[in-house]
């Protein structure tokens, strides 16, 4: 699916976004008003030029549209896997990033986070994860690891854990997983203004955001023990 | 072995070889720590165990209230020898449970004794969905006005969500043993290949992820010797005059700066010792050797 | 992973603490969780351990700390990862001292 395509299907009445490399950036337009755009495309590695030119246009957004709502579309494979990236703290911009969609939400900017095609590990946490809320793509692929590669690194066999993933969503690759585990809201079949408009609207209506997604995921059956761990903790 | 020797490795407790419950027990103030969940109300994660994995009652994280230097305080220690101190489910929820209960009780401080590989892959989406959850609560904690200190220095280091975690904290205290990083070196040098990272090269993984490394840089705020001791005077050290900023768009701005400009300046630089050497430093090669005082003295006369 | 369960009459122990944890389950070691049991002259141990086919050296090595501690009126959890039986043996002794307060 191309980036055209979504662009186009999300934001029929007009947008105007420019890819820099693998970074998506611009505004369009919906029926709540301008949004801003931001985000990946072609499974984007994450490394300290793609957080910093995001996080500087999040921080954009904040000092010069307040309150314009940001939609951040999600594709990417990860953070970029190098000794020079390592080496100036990739967890750091990455961090960096995270705490500017974080602000963008304390300053009263409605986020919504798009994954149009893979959205793993790093690169997902410093900014899909890190909006008011989270949707899916139908054909979107969500993971931390494939289950080979998850199968050699916990030396249990493929077969088990293929047979295992068809009872819980603890593990396995899929965006249906994250669904019922309270991560993603909702998955869409296609790019829709519809269903984007509706979706901030109701954030919107919703007020402040506050993180739900243990208690989604208690709600979907995703879930079970992280929401009453968490609280037995609060009030131990 | 003579008696003066014996008495130097009794004073000296390392923070990298210990225990979690260990560290808790050597930084916080004596007998002060209250567990919240301990192991004989908990169970072991019913995920490992489908696996046929057994698990710790603790799930690899103690959480509790203490005191610091007579000050009031929330604790996260993971435990690193267990699955790598990584985030499943009930660790991650032990994690973000205790930040929230940070925001109601606002104490002087939380203290996160990081010591994790990051995800653990046997719950791999609960436990990237959980460090998503701790890393919203930590903000939200420091949000509240406390602020929440990383204690960097256990044998698993701070990597993948961890690693973000830690730099989205407060401040970090780090040992020179201490790592700090993203993607661990053994998963550059898989994919990458052995030329790109060598995951054996321990000089070099340090020289790239170490605590003197990223002192120099300032990627931690305080660096200490390997001795839990240490880490509790550091910390604090730190708090002493801590007033945690408001989240604010100057703040991250200025961050913005910072980060960018030192991404142009080292930019095609792959080894800790032509960062040193364009920090400044004139033997970078004599950085791995020197003790803690000397490179903070050093840090000290360094070009701003 | 293996479960074993275990039941060896003992001298009753003293409890000193509610409950006493010792060790890590981390490779080559393990945790044990000692708590109060429901029989005064008995030692209750229930095991998961990574290593299998070991069941028989589990049930000797706690016979043995049954037989010489006053370890009667608990109830013992073991998580392990493939310890050897002294640093079990250890770790046992450990976990009751801490229960007892020091007196064994």
């Amino acid at each position: 699916m191309s980036l055209q395509y979504i662009l186009d299907g999300l934001f029929p009445a007009g947008h105007d976004v420019s890819v820099h490399g693998q970074l998506v950036a611009g505004c369009a337009q919906t029926a709540l008003g301008t949004v801003a755009v931001l985000g990946t495309t072609d499974a984007a590695a994450i490394g300290h030029d793609i957080a910093l030119g995001l996080a500087g246009r999040v921080l954009d957004v904040v000092d010069q549209h307040p309150g314009r709502p940001i939609v951040f579309l999600v594709d990417t494979k990860g953070q970029a896997l190098s000794r020079a990236e390592e080496l100036l703290c990739l967890n750091g911009s990455l961090a960096h990033l995270a705490r500017c969609v974080d602000l963008a939400r304390r300053q009263g900017h409605t986020s919504l986070a798009l994954v149009t095609g893979e959205a793993v590990s790093g690169g997902f946490l410093s900014f899909g994860l890190m909006a008011d809320k989270t949707y899916a793509l139908a054909d979107a692929q969500v993971r931390v690891m494939d289950l080979k590669a998850m199968a050699r690194v916990t030396k249990i066999p493929h077969e088990r854990l293929v047979e295992l993933a068809a009872e819980s969503p603890t593990f396995a690759p899929g965006a249906e997983n994250y669904l019922r585990m309270g991560a993603i809201e909702a998955i869409w079949d296609a790019p829709s203004a519809a269903l984007l408009e509706a979706a901030l609207a109701g954030q919107q209506a919703a007020g402040p955001a506050v993180d739900g997604r243990m208690v989604r995921g208690v709600e979907r059956g995703g879930r079970h023990l992280a929401a009453a761990t968490a609280a037995a903790v609060v009030s131990a | 072995m003579n008696a003066p020797v014996a008495n130097k490795l009794v004073l000296r407790r390392s923070y990298f070889e210990a225990s979690a419950r260990a560290r808790v027990a050597a930084v916080l103030d004596a007998g002060s720590f209250r567990e919240f969940l301990p192991p004989e109300a908990s169970e072991p994660s019913p995920h490992l165990a489908v696996l046929d994995i057994p698990g710790a009652f603790d799930d690899g994280v103690i959480v509790g209230s203490a005191t610091l230097g007579g000050r009031p305080v929330l604790v996260i220690a993971q435990e690193g020898q267990f699955m790598g101190g990584a985030v499943g489910e009930i660790h991650g929820a032990k994690i973000v449970g205790l930040l929230r209960r940070a925001v109601q009780e606002k104490p002087a401080a939380v203290i996160f004794m990081a010591d994790s590989g990051g995800v653990r892959l046997h719950e791999a989406n609960a436990g990237l969905i959980a460090i998503s959850e701790v890393m919203r609560a930590v903000l939200d904690t420091r949000a509240a006005g406390v602020p929440v200190i990383a204690l960097v220095g256990g044998s698993c280091g701070a990597f993948g969500g961890m690693g973000i975690v830690s730099r989205l904290c407060s401040a970090i205290v780090m040992s020179e043993e201490g790592r700090l990083a993203l993607s661990g070196p053994e998963v550059i040098e898989t994919v990458a290949g052995v030329e790109e990272f060598d995951s054996k090269d321990r000089a070099l993984v340090w020289r790239v992820t170490g605590g003197k490394h990223r002192y120099l840089t300032g990627d931690c705020a305080e660096l200490v010797e390997d001795d839990a001791a240490s880490f509790r005077d550091g910390a604090i050290a730190l708090l002493a005059g801590w007033q945690e900023p408001v989240p604010a768009s100057s703040t991250l701005r200025a961050e913005q700066t910072r980060l960018t400009e030192r991404r142009q300046r080292f930019a095609g630089l792959r080894d800790g010792l032509e960062v040193w050497q364009a920090l400044g430093v004139a033997e970078p090669r004599q950085i791995p050797l020197m003790d803690r005082d000397s490179l903070v003295a050093l840090k000290k006369g360094l070009p701003a | 992973m293996e479960k074993l369960e275990f039941r060896f009459p003992a001298q009753p122990a003293t409890p000193a603490a509610g409950a006493a944890l010792c060790g890590v389950v981390g490779s080559g070691n393990l945790e044990i969780l000692i708590r109060p049991g429901d029989e005064a002259d008995a030692c209750v141990v229930s095991v998961k351990t990574s290593a299998r086919g070991f069941g028989r050296i589990w049930e000797a090595v706690i016979a043995e700390f049954a037989a010489r501690h006053a370890a009667g009126g608990t109830r013992i959890a073991i998580n392990d990862m493939g310890a050897t039986p002294a640093v079990v043996s250890l770790r046992l002794g450990q976990a009751l001292g801490e229960y007892t307060g020091g007196v064994q």
